[in-house]
């Protein structure tokens, strides 16, 4: 486990437009690393997904990202208000999101699952008014 | 198809300059970014009548290398300025999204899917 790149980034809940600068730091990082553009572009996509919902539902949040020569590990942490129904968030269509963030071209329920599409491993720990730990993992060929 | 050829098809203004000779396999016309998101495919365009940082960001979680604002839609200071860091050329073109999709779709550029 030593032989991990760790990186941490902060998650600001209170501009909407920053949300996806850890994902763009991530993608970034990950090709000077040299791996293959379809691992990072699936691992920039869920993250930012997350990221975006994190900011959409929780005010912001952490992401701690372990990155290993054959597999990323990804765990976005938020004190959010917790999702209350797992498997109706994982439906495609299903969303909570304000309208005003519809007007922003996010919150059509496409956040989980297209998460759970490029990721190889997915797991959600929740608790209502406690928050979301979402853990991804996605393997490099 | 390169980045010019867009230019010339749908009369663009380019508002910043990426790499106009890139090569465009394919294209997505969306306003919903998570739908854009749904879709993976290599040396793509994206045309959008949403006008905010997060078509940029969005852009460049999936390797666009351009973005169409269509209806001749102005995109703000903060969005040219995080397209040029990125190296994504952004154009404005005065056709709606359905004509501006259909030129580019008779001009040989595929949705890269047949669905």
């Amino acid at each position: 486990m030593s032989n991990a790149i760790h990186l941490h980034y902060e998650v600001s809940g209170e501009d909407f437009t920053r949300a996806g600068e850890a994902s763009g730091a991530v993608k970034k990082r990950l090709k000077s690393l040299g791996f293959n553009s379809d691992a990072i572009r699936r691992v920039a996509i869920a993250m930012y997904e997350a990221e975006i919902n994190m900011v959409i539902h929780a005010d912001g949040g952490y992401c701690d990202v372990d990155i290993y020569p054959d597999r990323i590990e990804i765990l976005l942490a938020d004190h959010g208000p917790g999702i209350a129904d797992v498997d109706k968030a994982m439906q495609e269509g299903f969303s909570t999101a304000p309208d005003n963030v519809r007007n922003l071209g996010f919150g059509a329920g496409m956040g989980l699952p297209n998460i759970k599409k490029y990721t190889d491993e997915m797991r959600i720990e929740t608790t209502i008014g406690v928050g979301t730990n979402l853990y991804l993992t996605v393997k490099v060929a | 198809m390169i980045v010019k050829d867009i230019i010339n098809i749908l009369e663009g203004d380019v508002i910043c300059e990426g790499d106009l000779n890139q090569e465009i396999k394919t294209a997505c016309g969306s306003d919903m970014m998570s739908d854009v998101l749904a879709f993976v495919k290599d040396q793509s365009v994206l045309l959008t009548g949403l006008v905010n940082p997060q078509v940029v960001r969005t852009a460049e979680m999936m390797d666009m290398a351009c973005i169409v604002f269509v209806r001749g839609k102005d995109p703000d200071q903060s969005i040219i300025t995080l397209a040029e860091s990125r190296g994504i050329t952004l154009m404005k073109t005065r056709y709606r999204m359905f004509t501006a999709c259909g030129l580019l779709y008779t001009n040989g550029l595929s949705g890269g899917t047949k669905v």
